[in-house]
């Protein structure tokens, strides 16, 4: 391609910079983790692990964190149903409102979050009359997830094609013997990269829980945000938060090397 | 075992064959069942859901009890339309969604663009990964990060209102305008560059006549997230925003503290119809295949 010398230089440095903008506040948290200053002065008086400590041992923070667990690990599971169903039905097909299904799959994502969270918290409280607990949680999270599991098994049905799978059925096996042995393997990691990012998704949310949620659940983001203007608790929640920070490497570590291709969201 | 004799095993119960039989002759019944729980759920619960909560906006809520009255108004729409109050608020937080998705547009076209055609395979895995990592740190965390780096006393110090609300907006969604445009940049064949450039244009002409076009539909999904995730927003307001308002915190505040869903249910229709609006707009660009 023929740019110039002077374009690349400023086409790489639009990047690093770029990089710097997306890291330094995150570095900047998870210093402040260990900042002994607790109003986090700039630049830190000195080092300590006492917030860490405290972090750890507050049972606010632990029982957030097993909800946001709980809530999480229900939505991926239903969502993995919904959006492998949906994958199947509108890559193996050709039918009337084909482009709705994808369309309504989206919406959830597209639309405002606080949009969702209050028409669900309306069907809940005032049409169906069902109280707001763990249960909503996972209904609201599931209902946003399902796009993250359709979108990964979509494209893995896209390469994958339909030879394998007829192969199978030629040398005798039926429907779900096929499917068992030929289609699931194949899309084992293309579930799991979606089935994490739905995982991630629930829970990192905030606005649809915050209507779905019931007084009794506080999952992690709630919890944060209940905590993030009180001065005293600062110290705390800024460990948290680095915490959270550090953590998310893992999945998507995970992800990649599952995917290979690039699961966005 | 070796495939062959798990099949074997797998012959089972006449009933199991029985209806693999049926369902391998029967498309349509597949596709029913396969169509069955995702419509019921996203079709009938969510969209009954957000059809229950437009039919609220025509409702009120009584002032002595704040219990809902199930009688038709245009009360909430002819409150929202002539309050300047509303009006300046969508307004504003148009104006904070659409500088959010240009500011992101800016920062994310260079960096996606060095990304997909300057770094080595090798290097492109590595920031993908780059870029993808804070999409993972929790939303709150970011723009708790730029609450202290915004304070009066932090790194930057610029102090919390609505240049701070669309400084941390542009953070918050910047890796879900880099991705998408990634992705079109890296599927846009060298080719086409080096076939320009061989045909005398320079790089800002290949830009303009090759790159743009062919990388538009994932700009515009890039868009659509930046755009639609600063529209519903309220929480980064509450963290940076100081003062200054937009339409979720109208939303919010009618749901809590002034119990008056049916206003909240109206005011919430304001963004639902941009969001509509522009993905119709958008949906002949190709741009929701890219998302």
């Amino acid at each position: 391609m023929n740019l110039s010398r002077p374009a690349r230089l400023l086409l790489r440095v639009a990047l690093v910079a770029g990089l710097g903008v997306i890291y330094v506040p995150l570095a900047v948290v998870i210093l402040n983790s260990f900042n002994a200053d607790r109003t986090f002065g700039w630049p830190p008086p000195g080092l300590t692990f006492q917030w860490w400590r405290s972090a750890w041992n507050s049972s606010g923070v632990r029982d957030a964190l097993w909800t946001s667990v709980q809530a999480g690990l229900g939505a991926t599971a239903i969502a993995l149903v919904l959006g492998t169903m949906a994958a199947f039905a509108v890559q193996r097909y050709r039918f009337f409102g084909k482009n709705t299904v994808s369309l309504l799959i989206v919406l959830p994502i597209a639309l405002p979050g606080i949009v969702t969270g209050i028409a669900l918290s309306n069907t809940f409280h005032t049409v169906l009359g069902v109280p707001l607990g763990m249960l909503t949680v996972i209904v609201g999270h599931a209902t946003f997830c399902v796009v993250t599991v359709y979108n990964n098994v979509l494209a893995r049905l896209r390469r994958v094609g339909l030879g394998l799978e007829e192969a199978s059925a030629d040398l005798g096996a039926d429907t779900f013997t096929t499917f068992r042995l030929v289609t699931f393997p194949m899309m084992r990691s293309a579930l799991l990269a979606g089935g994490l990012l739905a995982f991630a998704l629930s829970f990192d949310e905030i606005i649809v829980t915050t209507f779905t949620s019931g007084a009794g659940v506080r999952t992690l983001p709630i919890w944060i945000f209940e905590n993030l203007f009180r001065p005293n608790q600062a110290p705390v929640v800024n460990v948290v938060a680095a915490a959270l920070i550090v953590v998310s490497i893992v999945p998507i570590w995970l992800a990649q090397r599952l995917s290979g291709e690039t699961a966005t969201r | 075992m070796t495939a062959e004799a798990a099949v074997g095993n797998e012959r089972g119960t006449g009933l199991r064959r029985g209806v693999a039989a049926y369902l391998h002759r029967h498309a349509l019944v597949r596709l029913s069942l396969l169509l069955s729980a995702p419509l019921l759920w996203l079709g009938l619960a969510y969209l009954g859901s957000l059809a229950a909560l437009f039919v609220t906006a025509f409702w009120s809520t009584d002032t002595f009890t704040g219990d809902l009255v199930k009688v038709f108004t245009w009360a909430n729409f002819h409150d929202l339309v002539t309050g300047d109050v509303y009006r300046t608020v969508a307004l504003r937080s148009v104006g904070v969604a659409a500088a959010v998705t240009v500011i992101d547009l800016v920062i994310a076209f260079p960096m996606a663009f060095a990304m997909a055609k300057l770094a080595s395979p090798r290097a492109q895995r590595w920031l993908v990964i780059l870029v993808l990592t804070p999409l993972w740190a929790s939303y709150l965390v970011k723009a708790y990060a730029w609450r202290v780096l915004l304070s009066s006393d932090g790194i930057l110090g610029w102090g919390y209102g609505l240049t701070a609300t669309i400084a941390t907006l542009s953070y918050l969604w910047l890796p879900y305008m880099i991705l998408p445009i990634y992705a079109g940049l890296e599927r846009l064949p060298n080719a086409l560059l080096d076939a320009s450039g061989d045909l005398g244009a320079r790089g800002r002409r290949t830009f303009r006549t090759v790159v743009w076009p062919l990388t538009f539909p994932a700009v515009v999904a890039g868009s659509i997230f930046t755009f639609s995730l600063s529209l519903g927003d309220y929480i980064t307001v509450k963290i940076v925003g100081g003062k200054s308002q937009l339409i979720g915190n109208v939303v919010y505040d009618n749901i809590g503290a002034a119990n008056n869903l049916p206003f909240a249910a109206a005011v919430a229709t304001v963004p639902v119809v941009i969001m509509l609006v522009y993905l119709a707009a958008v949906r002949r660009t190709g741009a929701l295949e890219n998302l």
